[in-house]
């Protein structure tokens, strides 16, 4: 008996040994090696010895504060205006001077705003470009989760249907998926050019010449947006195709009873088809969540993180640290905040998953 | 009544059809672009034309993109890699998942635990970290012992090899099998690597596919942040970095467009034969939960 045990101790260990040792090197380890070097000035190659240096690697990333400054005044006490504005004093003064003003020391300005009595109050940040990529991240998510899950129910309940051909629409609608987002964001870059892009020529076409032609990606207000819709274009099949399975788990039955009942649409959607796939709806979330926080092939392809920094991404501020400048202490805290981010979300998805009655 | 009802149809495959070409227009695009000069390029893009195989079609394009960069090697390195990886992960991830399912092992459940737990991970959380980690692993070579992985085809498929989700697949697949197959061979004296050989493989068509599907995908189209970070030399570049080739070429369209319908063409052609398999592939992540 106690022979056997010991045989299939052996036995399962040996078959699950390889993969779990695989597992464990190439991705529990660099995540508690992210965690360490987080706190360290680690880089890929240097002569001196790494040492611990506290939070500093996160205070450069978040380091934030705020500054309110009284317009300039002259003699008279009158506020001295420049091109109808108040003129306020350099923020030089404060960002370069250790000595009296070490929390403004070396950060720089990320946006100001105006308050009553000739007062404008700078958000000074550490790393404004980082705060950017965050920014532009979360953006990202918050648009393209909700639509482009939006979107591929909404296909997913066209192609629902038993009429003739629908498995042809179906293997379209999905065809995007199966291509790399580098070569889609490759191909958009030209649909989008300011000039000979296709976008610009069908809008053109189709308001008789009175919409002027845009460069989608060379401006700072539609190249995010851009980018967005691409993602969404080359995303919204796998969607579909996992809120059709979910479609598919409701009984007919209740539909035929909906129909006896004479429900209208709406009402055989709010009251049959949504509660019947709740789980879908939240697994969905999730996947489109962590696929678009994830965010980094469309920007390196089509942007580089520009036009000024609009298009800055998270994972592409973390390859630009840790691989481009080779600050893998740098690198490795984007890393964790990047894993609190994705895991806040899974801790979402359970709670909500609980409150099911 | 009945016209009513025809219209309605009428009106959903009109919409079917409206939808079908926002997906497949740029598809097309792509493919005719590839094969035409520059300048008739850039005027069809104006009319419908930039849809039609008309005007001065020619394998200019291809020519000149094959001149442009060695893109023979990069398919070689890509499909190698896809290949490699591929099969070490259908034996590694379904031998582990057998071992889950069917035998009763020490901190079996620990185990399967902190498998699981890796699914939440993000492999770009931990990419910067790994690039230092396989910087300095050793590796046995014709020279002997080297160290470092950077610049080479085993830092693009061993951590690649095993990722908690494929595991998963095979433990839910193993778990709806009949376990009395398995017991019965058990008492006709089969060792468990015969049971797992002679008698689950056999039986697991079906998630072999799903899994091989995904990892084909995952390796092939959406290798790109790794590549770009641990490999420099052309000698092991991927395809998809390969690209960058083209990256600066904003007038060359042509030459881009057919190198993207090279790397492309293959996987829709393996997507429209097995569509079938590929769609089940997809439904099959969702099945969780």
């Amino acid at each position: 008996m106690a022979n056997s045990l010991t045989r299939q101790n052996r036995a399962g260990w040996l078959m699950a040994g390889p993969a779990f040792a695989l597992i464990v090197v190439f991705l529990i380890l660099p995540f508690f090696m992210a965690v360490a070097f987080s706190f360290t000035n680690q880089r890929l190659v240097s002569p001196n010895p790494t040492e611990f240096v506290g939070t500093r690697n996160y205070e450069r990333l978040f380091g934030i504060a705020t500054l309110t400054l009284e317009a300039e005044r002259d003699e008279t006490g009158a506020v001295v205006m420049r091109d109808g504005a108040p003129v306020y004093p350099r923020l030089r003064g404060f960002t370069r001077d250790q000595e009296r003003y070490p929390q403004y020391f070396r950060k720089r300005e990320w946006f100001s705003f105006e308050r009553a009595g000739n007062r404008r109050t700078y958000v000074l940040a550490s790393d404004v470009v980082f705060l950017k990529a965050v920014r532009n991240t979360v953006l990202f998510v918050l648009v393209v989760a909700p639509v482009q899950a939006g979107l591929a129910l909404g296909l997913a309940m066209l192609i629902n249907r038993r009429i003739a051909g629908i498995n042809v629409f179906r293997a379209i609608y999905f065809m995007p998926v199966v291509i790399s987002m580098v070569v889609v964001a490759m191909l958009w870059r030209f649909i989008y050019d300011g000039n000979d892009g296709i976008l610009n020529n069908l809008l053109g076409a189709m308001s008789f010449g009175a919409m002027p032609p845009v460069d989608w990606l060379g401006n700072p207000w539609t190249a995010l947006p851009a980018i967005m819709a691409m993602s969404i274009w080359q995303g919204v099949g796998f969607h579909m195709i996992i809120w059709l399975s979910g479609l598919q788990t409701i009984p007919a039955s209740l539909y035929e009873a909906a129909e006896i009942e004479g429900a209208s649409r709406w009402q055989t959607f709010r009251y049959v088809t949504w509660p019947g796939l709740r789980n879908t709806a939240i697994l969905i979330m999730i996947i489109i969540t962590m696929q678009a926080f994830t965010l980094y092939p469309q920007i390196a392809v089509m942007t580089q993180g520009g036009p000024l920094d609009s298009t800055q991404s998270v994972v592409f501020q973390m390859v630009e640290r840790g691989y481009g400048k080779q600050d893998i202490a740098g690198g490795s805290t984007i890393s964790v905040f990047l894993f609190l981010f994705v895991l806040s979300i899974s801790l979402l998805q359970g709670w909500l998953t609980r409150q099911r009655p | 009544m009945t016209l009513d009802r025809a219209t309605r149809l009428m009106g959903r495959y009109l919409l079917l059809l409206f939808i079908a070409c926002i997906f497949v227009f740029p598809i097309i695009f792509m493919i005719m672009s590839s094969f035409k000069p520059d300048l008739q390029l850039l005027q069809d893009t104006s009319s419908v034309r930039a849809l039609l195989p008309v005007g001065d079609l020619s394998l200019d394009n291809y020519r000149e993109a094959f001149d442009r960069a060695p893109i023979g090697l990069f398919i070689f390195n890509s499909v190698f890699i896809t290949a490699t990886t591929l099969l070490l992960s259908l034996f590694l991830a379904s031998i582990a998942a057998f071992a889950f399912v069917f035998i009763d092992w020490r901190g079996k459940s620990v185990v399967l635990a902190l498998v699981v737990a890796t699914y939440i991970l993000p492999f770009e959380t931990v990419a910067v970290p790994l690039l230092l980690l396989v910087n300095n692993l050793p590796w046995l070579s014709a020279e002997g012992i080297t160290w470092g992985w950077l610049n080479s085809y085993q830092v693009q498929i061993i951590p690649w090899i095993v990722r908690a989700l494929e595991i998963f697949l095979f433990v839910q697949y193993f778990k709806d099998l009949p376990r009395d197959l398995v017991e019965a061979a058990r008492v006709d004296g089969a060792t468990w690597f015969q049971v797992y050989r002679r008698v689950v493989m056999p039986l697991s068509g079906p998630v072999i596919a799903t899994v091989a599907i995904l990892k084909f995908l995952e390796m092939y189209n959406n290798q790109f942040l790794w590549p770009i970070m641990v490999v420099q030399a052309e000698d092991y570049r991927p395809i998809m970095v390969g690209l960058q080739y083209f990256f600066q070429l904003n007038t060359a369209w042509g030459e881009i467009m057919a190198y993207l319908t090279i790397i492309t063409v293959p996987v829709l052609i393996f997507y429209l034969v097995l569509q079938r398999a590929f769609i089940a592939s997809i439904a099959s992540t969702g099945v969780k939960g």
